[in-house]
């Protein structure tokens, strides 16, 4: 295939989320994303325009393509993380368009756990709210490697620069509190397309990049650790057939990290050693692996090992810690409060444990940034800092390091419910 | 770092292939469901690379409405026995005849809305306890809120508003006896990565996919299939047109695109240039704003 197409085959995946209050303009930003970059379709169009003429809009409301289920269409608020999807002839972008409310703190967490980038939003009119300090805070929180702040809606402003400039000072003001690698600021009209897709004609002060023309080349790749090999066993493979009598493959995920053949890897927490025989994809053998590809690797060696264990690169930095003990950031999900030395299910990586809350160290005011050391009532849309003890021992490192074998999930054992996101200290 | 790169469609790939080990390591009972379209092809391409070289471990399903293109048939019953992989098929005309679901009338009749009694039934009969399904959240406004691991309560609804957040890649399948999971493993593909993907892997395809010759004619702007079961209004001619489809299933409300697109390579530019979205062409989604939001809570696919 020429052209067009096979350059189509060689795009790069970024997914971003969004973030901003109330009415900040998320929805009509995605909307102009997809719409400028075609990625609507005539029907959806057409849907949208009869749906904003039913309910009196006089321009035709974009935040209406991703407000999805009916009481949102209803109430015109986005009340669950809806996921959206584009491509240029860059790169293919998966957007989760996550509700700005307070009480959906528990939505801009779970779209931020797998982004490459964050948009805030900020409304030009309103400056520096409570609400994007919380959303710079998770963001750096959940170590998204990239945030652009987007300050929306500078046509209600005069697109004067002295607005973007102030704005930009006050959140440059806080950021030396957060743990974020690159930070960026765009001056937008989401409503009228200044500097989403197009170059704005209003705001020659600004000389930077449009936010599309980020989107399209901030650097990701190197945003993997490609440093620590570490292979958690998902599955094991065993036909048992006449063809395949013998094979033993460990199916999985690499989190992190190269692995090559003969590479001598150790087995936790056995601890037992071996050299990897085949990387298999199917009929296709591969020469090395990487994150974040899924492949079966067989090794050398006869090793009892299941789902839950990890395979790991001898001689390859930093091993994982390996211990019944965890400190981590949590955020609460559930209106059932956290049970101080409540037990849980602990989700970490393929593994699962049964787990004790053995301490609560601190509640963060994600307002002001402050920890708060007496109220240690830990609820819905809250975050902490807690200590776990597990049943056995799970091989981690830290989130900062590798967001894979450094995040996890508590599952209240009552209703099987997820009540808590955790990132390992 | 650039050597350590992978395009689109093998990060989807390996997401995909990711999720469905995790349904066949966290429960007990699982079932791919099948309906001979593309995506459901391409989810079962993704199983087979998943356990390679062990067969797949768990069967697949078709909730087989009767009126079925002959072409899908053919090409389910032949991959089927290929793969050495066992397929159950669930009929609605069982369900019509058990009196669990009244057939519709009238002209704009559609078994459609039927499969879902057909579907929660198979799933409670055989004690299944996860579903995969080929949905898609690029289909449409209400799909795009699903969850990869998508809980149903013990009569198989959807609750919108009360799911279980999903972070990372740390999927939570734990749930009470009697109740079950429908998982979408190709949630994040789009209907072009689909075609690339099926392109990139040279997956064979029924027939059906590309340009040929056809019986059809024109309900409400869109192209029907004239086949023996479906019921002509007055105002409405047979015409034979070069058409192919964008979507498979149930025949009478799979719109056909008129196209000579007769290679993948000709769909790609098709795809691309195409204005309209592959479910445009449903009938099903036409009947109101919410159609598939009220079909999903109820346990549609
Ligand atoms: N003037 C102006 N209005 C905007 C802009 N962006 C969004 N809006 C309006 O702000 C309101 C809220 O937007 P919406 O996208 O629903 O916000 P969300 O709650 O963050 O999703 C709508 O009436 C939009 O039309 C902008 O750049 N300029
Ligand atoms: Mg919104």
């Amino acid at each position: 295939m020429s052209g067009k197409e096979s350059g189509y085959l060689d795009m790069e995946l970024l997914r971003f989320t969004t973030a901003g209050s109330v009415d900040d303009g998320k929805s009509t930003l995605i909307g102009r994303l997809l719409y400028d970059s075609k990625a609507i379709f005539e029907d959806q169009m057409e849907a949208i325009e009869r749906v904003s003429e039913r309910s009196g809009h006089e321009e035709v409301n974009l935040a209406l393509l991703t407000d999805g289920l009916r009481s949102e269409r209803e109430q015109g608020i986005t009340i669950d993380v809806a996921y959206r999807y584009f491509a240029t002839p860059k790169r293919k972008f998966i957007i989760a368009d996550t509700p700005g409310h307070i009480q959906y703190t528990r939505n801009m967490v779970t779209g931020a756990s797998t982004a490459n980038v964050a948009l805030i939003l900020v409304d030009a009119r309103h400056g520096v709210l409570e609400q994007t300090l919380r959303h710079a805070y998770i963001a750096s929180l959940l170590q998204i490697p990239h945030v652009i702040f987007c300050i929306n809606k500078m046509d209600l402003v005069d697109y004067k620069q002295e607005v973007f400039d102030k704005i930009k000072s006050d959140i440059d003001a806080v950021a030396s509190k957060l743990s974020v690698k690159d930070i960026r600021f765009v001056p937008i009209s989401a409503l009228k397309g200044d500097n989403v897709v197009e170059r704005s004609g209003s705001m020659d002060w600004y000389d930077g990049p449009t936010l599309m023309y980020l989107l399209e080349n901030i650097h990701i790749s190197s945003d993997v650790n490609h440093d620590d090999f570490r292979f958690p066993v998902q599955y094991v493979i065993r036909p048992q057939s006449a063809e395949w009598p013998d094979y033993r493959g460990y199916a999985g995920r690499i989190a992190s990290g190269v692995i090559k053949l003969g590479d001598e890897v150790s087995v936790l927490p056995s601890g037992f050693s071996s050299k990897v025989k085949t990387i298999d994809m199917m009929e296709e053998s591969l020469e090395e692996g990487f994150a974040p590809q899924s492949v079966s690797i067989t090794l050398e060696d006869d090793i009892d090992i299941s789902r839950g264990d990890m395979l790991v690169k001898k001689n390859n930095g930093a091993e994982p810690k390996n211990s019944q003990d965890i400190e981590a950031m949590v955020c609460w999900f559930n209106d059932r409060k956290l049970m101080p030395r409540g037990k849980y299910v602990i989700k970490h990586t393929s593994a699962d444990a049964r787990c004790m809350v053995t301490d609560i160290q601190y509640k963060m005011n994600i307002n002001t940034l402050e920890k708060n050391e007496e109220d240690k009532e830990v609820g819905m849309n809250d975050i902490a800092r807690i200590k776990i003890r597990s049943t056995k021992p799970l091989f981690f490192d830290s989130y900062s390091r590798n967001r894979i074998t450094g995040s996890l999930i508590l599952v209240d054992e009552a209703t099987n419910e997820t009540v808590a996101a955790g990132m390992i200290i | 770092m650039d050597q350590y790169r992978i395009n689109h469609l093998k990060e989807l790939e390996a997401e995909s292939i990711y999720v469905i080990r995790e349904v066949a390591a966290q429960f007990e009972n699982p079932v791919m469901l099948f309906s001979g379209g593309k995506d459901s092809i391409v989810m079962f391409h993704l199983a087979r690379k998943a356990f390679w070289p062990a067969k797949v471990p768990f069967p697949l399903m078709h909730i087989d409405t009767g009126h079925n293109f002959p072409e899908a048939l053919e090409y389910r019953d032949r991959l089927m026995e290929e793969t050495g992989t066992k397929c159950i098929v669930a009929l609605v005309q069982d369900s019509i005849d058990q009196g669990r679901v009244v057939e519709e009338r009238g002209v704009n009749a559609s078994r459609n809305k039927l499969q879902t009694t057909t579907l929660l039934d198979a799933i409670e009969g055989n004690k299944f306890d996860a579903a995969m399904g080929g949905g898609r959240r690029d289909e449409e406004k209400a799909r795009a809120k699903e969850r990869f691991f998508s809980h149903r309560d013990e009569f198989g609804q959807w609750d919108p508003k009360n799911q279980r957040p999903e972070l990372w890649n740390i999927f939570n399948g734990r749930k009470n006896m009697g109740e079950h999971f429908r998982v979408f493993p190709i949630s994040n593909w789009t209907e072009m990565d689909v075609w690339q993907y099926i392109y990139m892997e040279k997956i064979e395809l029924p027939s059906l996919y590309f340009t040929h010759k056809r019986e059809v004619f024109n309900r409400d702007g869109v192209w029907l299939a004239k086949l023996p079961f479906m019921q002509l209004k007055d105002n409405e001619v047979v015409e034979t047109k070069d058409v192919r489809c964008r979507t498979i299933g149930d025949v009478t409300c799979t719109g056909l695109t008129l196209s000579t697109a007769n290679s993948l390579e000709d769909i790609i530019h098709e795809v691309a240039s195409t204005r309209t979205t592959e479910r445009g062409g449903r009938a099903d989604d036409k009947r109101s704003e919410s159609a598939m939001e009220d079909r999903k809570r109820e346990g549609y696919f």
